[in-house]
């Protein structure tokens, strides 16, 4: 037997943390000095202390601490944001980009546009309720849908392996083209890559979006404040748990289909009804429970949810429940999350059943002036949770 | 949803919590100890302490198969993951845990090859589709997954597939137990029974608890009511000054296990003589490993190990966290240096893990949530 050391992260770690301490007020504790100090604290005001300690450190920078990239950076949870503000941000920074909405607003010569992208890396490429194709112009359609655009114009870019059956690409791009003309938009420019084989999965697609701005309404989640409701446009978690299960890896049959569809319409018929929207999301990758996670970070406020207003399929929950993942974590790809003033709540949810992709809308929360930055959950149960953002893939438990 | 939402209805939670208040006499503290990771993680998702009075404490235990495996196995397995042609599969709670030089995950971004499986079987469909390697499966768990690590390999065995091996990491439960029970540190009143393992060991294994050390046990299922019911079977215990081994889990769980997967076990694994945990040390006869008959698939046999020791990081307080010494956040590290993206221990890696719980679910001060919500209702 020989004896190892630990490597140099951790080390790294603790240094970090010990010069974060040094820097950080000690708390004092608010009562009579006694003879054996800070243990006398009573027990709350001990944890409080550390969880003051805690929130202080995650609103620290990002630094990623990987020497290299894992799946983990690619999941759309917390390993992704510190990616995206330690890499990317450090990188391009600027104000545009800065917001970090689903899509970047510009003015350009008089008019207000909306630019987006997105890449498709979806496994398998066709799945119950859509494929590669749909989902790749839907994508992008949302994110300009809900950063209040009307989507126009969309890029389209392929890489394909060496292999790659010709017939299996025509069918994508007929779906292309269906989604295409369901939303109102056209693929006005493309591009193709072949690499060889073993270097790509068959078929990845790139697109990119140009929307008009029209309205003047200024969404973004850090205008969520306390008072105002959160909505769900309909059930959550069909596109993840139909991916997972269309993977066949898991031997569980169910008749759940993803939910491919372009939100345009949908967020037109919000707009037009309500004037009090402060914010709209897609629930993708990640899927409502990063969202509400977002719109605490982004506006400074509490969330509070219901776990049983949440709508989500029995098939879904079935499913979920047998591989031990959170149906509120998982992708959606046709239902928005929406942030309106609470007083205009019951008319937003009126003017989202009155579209078809919104008929299962519903208010599942509230944002708060307390405990700002945490998402808390009031369980089926009856008891109190946090929903904090995901690390790594959902994985299932083991016992 | 039917055999599930029967499981989590608040109007019986309520019933229950007030039959639980009712039997705490005044002035009296007590603590519990769900013995099983699994429990902890039910208590922190369904926020089931909001229904406990303030006497109650409940203490989590070493029950997380992901928990209680030392660094240095972790450095053993990605060691043997990087040897020629081998393909190396875990289940995917493994995949995050950090060995000293990082964690799978890491190895694998680094270019080895580790798969995630969901089932030891599926790593010996690994093996049968890729003759030309050398498929192991990290085994890990108590005696809850020990069953079906032995039937893949009296299948492997009977298929004649030899390019499988397990390097085996299965660990015993009533060990952990008992360590507890004779460590100075802690006085617990009664103990929720693991109810996983225990539809493997059923309940006899427990008889020493209560016979030798005087407390109560309940064998207690995973439903959030499960833990609520048992956790006044322990009460009605303690109030009644009874001590013992109960089965509030009698729907999977059978008093004398399952034999058939006991003979599984038997048949294919044998108790080391020690074996080290995180965290805990060193403790006698608490592991498995392939026995004599079926060296042919014992990974430590046919790859050189190298046996690598790794002390934990000062810091870290995982073995206090895992005894129920230290509460979550107690731990100097807790969600600062130590946080679930960058864990530096295990307890905070698994979803099973109390840190990992604690930090996910509970990370809120339920004390001032309800001054602050006192408060606002003036």
């Amino acid at each position: 037997m020989t004896t190892g050391s630990t490597g140099g992260w951790i080390a790294e770690a603790l240094r970090e943390h010990d010069h974060a301490s040094e820097q950080e007020p000690e708390v004092q504790p608010e009562q009579r000095p006694s003879p054996r100090g800070r243990r006398e604290l009573p027990i709350a005001d001990r944890e409080q202390q550390v969880l003051d300690r805690i929130d202080r450190a995650r609103r620290r920078r990002a630094r990623v601490r990987e020497e290299r990239i894992t799946m983990s950076h690619g999941a759309g949870g917390k390993a992704t944001q510190t990616l995206i503000e330690a890499v990317f941000l450090d990188a391009f920074g600027n104000p545009l980009l800065a917001e970090l909405e689903d899509a970047a607003r510009l003015a350009v010569g008089g008019a207000r546009l909306a630019l987006t992208t997105d890449s498709f890396v979806v496994s398998p490429l066709f799945f119950p309720g859509g494929d590669i194709g749909d989902l790749a112009v839907n994508g992008t359609v949302n994110d300009l849908a809900v950063s209040g655009a009307t989507p126009l114009y969309l890029s389209a870019g392929f890489i394909l392996e060496e292999g790659f059956p010709v017939a299996d690409l025509t069918r994508i791009t007929a779906s292309m083209r269906e989604a295409a003309a369901a939303a109102g938009v056209q693929v006005v420019t493309g591009d193709t890559k072949v690499v060889e084989r073993g270097k790509a999965d068959g078929c990845y697609i790139n697109t990119a979006g140009v929307g008009l701005l029209e309205r003047d309404v200024p969404l973004g989640v850090a205008q969520a404040r306390p008072g105002d409701a959160i909505i769900v446009s309909g059930p959550v978690g069909d596109h993840g748990v139909t991916i997972m299960l269309a993977r066949g890896e898991l031997d569980i049959e169910s008749d759940v289909e993803s939910d491919t569809a372009p939100l345009a319409g949908l967020v037109a018929a919000l707009l037009d009804a309500v004037p009090g929207v402060r914010a709209m999301r897609d629930a993708t990758r990640g899927g409502v429970a990063t969202i509400l996670n977002e719109i605490a970070k982004a506006a400074d406020v509490g969330v509070v949810v219901s776990e049983d207003d949440i709508p989500v399929r029995d098939e879904v929950r079935g499913a979920a429940e047998l591989l031990g993942i959170d149906p509120m974590y998982v992708a959606c790809e046709g239902r928005l999350v929406a942030v309106v003033d609470g007083a205009a709540a019951e008319q937003a949810v009126a003017a989202l059943r009155s579209h078809p992709l919104g008929a299962e809308a519903t208010v599942v929360g509230r944002i708060t002036a307390e405990q700002p930055g945490l998402v808390r959950l009031k369980t089926a149960f009856g008891g109190t949770r946090i929903v904090d953002l995901l690390v790594g893939d959902p994985l299932p438990r083991i016992c | 949803m039917r055999f599930v939402d029967e499981f989590r209805d608040a109007d019986k939670a309520h019933a229950l919590a007030a039959k639980i208040a009712a039997l705490c006499e005044p002035g009296r503290q007590y603590k519990i100890m769900e013995v099983c990771g699994g429990h902890t993680h039910t208590i922190y998702k369904h926020g089931l302490e909001d229904y406990l009075p303030e006497s109650i404490t409940l203490v989590h235990g070493p029950g997380c198969p992901v928990c209680v495996i030392p660094m240095g196995r972790v450095d053993d397995a990605i060691h043997l993951a990087s040897q020629p042609d081998v393909i190396m599969t875990s289940f995917g709670d493994m995949m995050r845990v950090p060995g000293s030089q990082g964690s799978f995950f890491d190895a694998k971004a680094a270019g080895t090859d580790i798969r995630m499986v969901y089932s030891p079987l599926d790593s010996l469909k690994i093996a049968r589709k890729n003759p030309d390697k050398r498929v192991v499966f990290m085994a890990i768990g108590f005696e809850t997954t020990a069953p079906s690590t032995a039937m893949t390999v009296l299948r492997a065995a009977a298929e004649g597939i030899e390019n499988f091996s397990v390097f085996c990491n299965h660990v015993t439960i009533v060990p952990a137990i008992k360590a507890i029970l004779d460590s100075p540190d802690l006085r617990l009143d009664g103990f929720l029974g693991p109810g996983h393992v225990s539809t493997v060991i059923g309940c006899r294994p427990y008889e020493f608890i209560a016979r030798d050390y005087g407390r109560p046990v309940v064998v207690a299922g995973f439903e959030p009511l499960d833990i609520l019911q048992s956790i006044y079977q322990l009460m009605l215990q303690l109030a009644e000054g009874r001590a013992e081994i109960e089965n509030q889990y009698s729907r999977v769980v059978p008093w004398n296990g399952n034999l058939v997967a006991l003979q599984a076990i038997g048949q294919t694994m044998e108790l080391r003589p020690y074996f080290e945990w995180r965290g805990l040390g060193f403790i006698s006869h608490s592991a498995l490993k392939m026995s004599e008959q079926y060296a042919a698939f014992d990974a430590e046999l046919l790859f050189k190990v190298p046996g690598v020791r790794v002390a934990d990081p000062k810091a870290c307080q995982c073995g206090e966290v895992l005894k129920g010494v230290l509460k979550p956040w107690e731990c100097k590290v807790f969600g600062t240096a130590c946080t679930p993206e960058t864990p530096i221990g295990t307890c905070m890696v698994s979803p099973e893990g109390a840190c990992a719980a604690y930090y996910n679910f509970g990370r809120m001060n339920r004390e001032r949530v309800a001054e602050a919500a006192e408060v606002s209702r003036g």
